[in-house]
C-alpha cells in the first residue's frame, strides 16, 4: 500500500475535514488536532499529513510534494493550480462577495478594489465589463473602504457578521465557496487505487450529510 | 525594478552543471540510440521561428510562449515545442510523396513560467513524429517506442494514460446536441475540474439517464473493461469508430508485448483542440508532473500545405532525470602533474593514455595553488616533477 501525503489547511476547514476523515473510517490520533507540528505521520493509516497555510495547499499538490489536498474552492480560483478537482466536500461553506459602505457609488474613473484575491477579483470585474485597479492586501479586508483606500472590496463572508460589524453591506454575490479534495495529476494515475478508495469512502459521507 | 547581481538569470533559465551534463547526455544516448533502432532519423530546426506560422500552430499556449522582433518588426518565438517545427518541415521539403516518413529530436525548447519558479522555461525534449501514417498501427508503433526509450533510459515504474480525443467529443455531442455545449463540458475535463463538471452536467436540461451517462465516463478507468464500458455510455454507432480504434491499439501493444504499461483512461483531455485522436500522457512515481505526452494530431500537417496525418510524443529529459535520480558517477580523468623539465616525458605519457581513450588532465604543478587539495579529487594521480630519473612515478 503506497503512502498518501494530505496538505491540510490550519484552522476551521482542517478540524471540519479531519471530523469527516475519522467519520470516514481513518483511523487517526485523538491527540491530532492540538498538535504545533507541521508534519504528522499516522503508520496506522499510512498516511502523512502537512499542514499549511489554506492558500498553499494547490501549490504543494501542483508540485506534487503532497498527493492530496484539502483547499477553498476560494483558494482554487486565485491560485488556477494544475491539479485534479475530484470532491466537493460541502463543508466550511461560505461565498464571496462585493462589499462597501452603504450608499456609496465607485470612483468612475479609478475604480478600487481591496482584497486577497486579486486574479478572482479582477476576472469577476472585467466579466462585468468594468476596469478596476486591485490593492492587495493580506488581512482585514473590511478596512480598507473605512479608512478610504479602496471603494470595494472582495472578500469571504461567512455569517456577514464581519462586513456588520464594520458597518459594512455587501454589493455582489460573487460566487459560493466549499472546500474540495484536489489530487496531483501523477498520483491520481501511480496511486489511483488508493486515492479512489479515498475518493469513494468521502463521498459516501458527503452523501449521507446531504440526505440529513 | 531593482539593479540585477551579476550573477542573476531570468527566471526559469537553468545552467547545466559538468556533472548533470554528463548524466544528460548518458540518458540522451541511450534514448537516441532506441529511436535511431526504430528508423528515426534526426533532425534539428532553428532556435527561432515566426510566431504567426509556428507559435500560431503549437500546442503550447501563447502566454507561455517567449517573443520577440525581428528588424522588420515581425514577431519570432523561442520555439516552445518541436512538433510543430517538425511539421513546418515535412510539409513544406521532406515529404517527398505520401509514404510515412520518421522524425526524431532531441532540442532545447522555452516556455515561459509567469507565476512562479520551481519550473524551468528552458529544457530539453526528446521525441519522434510519425508522419503520413493514420492507421492505428502508427499510433500504437509511436506508444511502444515510448515504453522502450523510457527502459533504454533506466526506467522502470511508469504508466501511460491512454485516451481518445473523438470519443470523448462524440459522446458529448450525441448527448449534449451542439459543438458549444460539447466543448463547454470538454473544458471541464481539460481544467481537470470534476467538480464543476458535476456541477455543471447536474444543471443541464437532460433526462437522468443522459446525465448518468455523462457521470459515468468520469469513472472509467483501466484495461479491463474500460473500452466496453465506454461503449454502453454511447446510443448507436456513433462514437464506436474512436473505441474500436482504442481496441485495435490495445491488441497491437500487446503484439509488442508492452501493453502492462498502458492504461486506458477515456477521459484524458490534455489539450482543447490539437489532438485528433489517440493521445496519451506518461507519469513516473516520484515525479509530480507528467513526463512526457503524445498522441495523434491529424489538423497540425494541413496548416503547413499537407494533407496527411501525424501522431508522435515528446519526453522532457529533466523530468525523466528526476525520475531516474542516476548517481553522480565520480570525476574519471587521469591526473598528470607536471614540471616544466619534465613537461615532453608528461605530454608524451598524456597521449599514450588518451590513444587508449583514457581522459587525461595535463596540469602544470606550478599553475596550481594547493596541490593537496587538488590531487585529492583524483584516483588517478602521475607526478612527472623534478630532475628526470630521480623522485618521479606514481603517487
Amino acid at each position: 500500500m503506497k503512502e498518501l501525503t494530505i496538505a491540510m489547511p490550519k484552522g476551521r476547514i482542517f478540524e471540519e475535514a479531519l471530523v469527516m476523515l475519522k467519520q470516514a473510517g481513518y483511523k487517526l490520533p485523538p491527540e491530532f488536532d492540538d498538535s504545533r507540528k507541521l508534519i504528522i505521520e499516522v503508520p496506522e493509516e499510512n498516511l502523512r499529513f502537512i499542514l499549511s497555510k489554506p492558500m498553499d495547499v494547490p501549490t504543494y499538490v501542483e508540485h506534487g510534494v503532497a498527493d492530496l489536498g484539502i483547499a477553498g474552492k476560494d483558494v482554487m480560483l486565485e491560485e488556477e493550480r494544475d491539479v485534479y478537482e475530484l470532491l466537493d466536500l460541502q463543508i466550511s461553506h461560505c461565498y464571496l462577495a462585493v462589499a462597501g459602505l452603504p450608499d456609496t457609488k465607485m470612483n468612475e474613473v479609478a475604480p478600487r478594489i481591496a482584497t486577497k484575491y486579486p486574479n478572482v477579483a479582477s476576472s469577476y470585474f472585467r466579466e462585468q465589463g468594468e476596469q478596476v485597479e486591485i490593492i492587495k492586501l493580506n488581512g482585514s479586508i473590511e478596512i480598507a473602504p473605512i479608512i478610504g483606500l479602496t471603494d470595494r472590496i472582495v472578500d469571504i463572508v461567512s455569517t456577514g457578521r464581519t462586513l456588520k460589524e464594520n458597518g459594512l453591506v455587501e454589493y455582489e454575490h460573487i460566487v459560493d465557496i466549499t472546500s474540495r479534495l484536489i489530487v496531483n495529476p501523477v498520483s491520481y494515475r501511480i496511486k489511483h487505487e488508493r486515492i479512489q478508495e479515498m475518493v469513494d469512502r468521502l463521498d459516501r459521507i458527503i452523501s449521507k450529510q446531504s440526505v440529513l | 525594478m531593482s539593479k540585477l547581481f551579476m550573477f542573476e538569470k531570468p527566471m526559469g533559465m537553468r545552467d547545466t552543471f559538468p556533472h548533470l551534463y554528463k548524466m544528460k547526455k548518458n540518458i540522451r544516448s541511450k534514448v537516441e540510440n532506441e529511436m535511431s533502432a526504430w528508423g528515426y532519423q534526426f533532425l534539428e530546426t532553428p532556435t527561432l521561428e515566426y510566431d504567426e506560422t509556428v507559435g500560431e500552430a503549437s500546442a503550447i499556449l501563447d502566454q507561455q510562449l517567449f517573443k520577440l522582433l525581428d528588424q522588420q518588426g515581425r514577431t519570432l518565438v523561442l520555439r516552445p515545442d518541436m512538433t510543430a517545427p517538425i511539421a513546418r518541415v515535412a510539409a513544406s521539403k521532406l515529404l517527398q510523396d505520401r509514404n510515412p516518413l520518421r522524425l526524431a529530436y532531441s532540442a532545447n525548447v522555452f516556455r515561459a513560467q509567469q507565476r512562479e519558479g520551481g519550473r524551468p522555461a528552458e529544457f530539453e525534449q526528446m521525441g519522434v513524429e510519425l508522419i503520413g501514417d493514420s492507421s492505428v498501427s502508427a499510433d500504437a508503433e509511436t506508444i511502444a517506442l515510448l515504453v522502450s526509450s523510457l527502459k533504454a533510459a533506466g526506467l522502470k515504474d511508469f504508466t501511460i494514460s491512454i485516451g481518445h480525443m473523438e470519443f470523448v467529443r462524440q459522446l458529448f455531442l450525441q448527448i449534449v446536441g451542439t459543438e458549444d455545449r460539447s466543448q463547454q463540458l470538454r473544458r471541464y475535463l481539460y481544467d481537470k475540474n470534476y467538480v464543476g463538471y458535476r456541477k455543471h452536467v447536474e444543471s443541464l436540461p437532460l433526462s437522468s439517464i443522459d446525465k448518468q451517462r455523462l457521470m459515468r465516463l468520469l469513472t472509467i478507468r483501466g484495461n479491463g473493461s474500460s473500452i466496453a464500458d465506454a461503449r454502453a455510455l454511447l446510443e448507436g454507432e456513433q462514437g464506436t469508430k474512436p473505441l474500436a480504434e482504442l481496441q485495435e491499439l490495445i491488441e497491437v501493444l500487446q503484439d509488442y508485448n508492452v501493453e502492462d504499461y498502458v492504461t486506458i483512461d477515456v477521459s484524458l483531455v490534455s489539450h482543447m483542440s490539437y489532438y485528433t485522436g489517440v493521445l496519451f500522457e506518461v507519469y513516473a512515481d516520484r515525479v509530480g508532473y507528467s513526463l512526457g505526452n503524445g498522441g495523434r494530431y491529424n489538423h497540425l500537417l494541413q496548416k503547413f500545405g499537407a494533407g496527411v496525418g501525424a501522431t508522435g510524443f515528446g519526453i522532457r529529459l529533466d523530468y525523466l532525470m528526476e525520475a531516474l535520480s542516476p548517481q553522480a558517477s565520480e570525476e574519471s580523468s587521469a591526473l598528470i602533474l607536471f614540471s616544466s623539465e619534465r613537461r615532453k616525458e608528461a605530454m608524451e605519457l598524456a597521449n599514450e593514455l588518451r590513444a587508449k581513450s583514457q581522459s587525461v588532465i595535463s596540469q602544470d604543478v606550478r599553475g596550481v595553488a594547493d596541490v593537496d587539495r587538488f590531487t585529492a579529487q583524483f584516483k588517478d594521480v602521475h607526478w612527472i616533477v623534478g630532475q628526470s630519473g630521480k623522485a618521479g612515478g606514481r603517487a
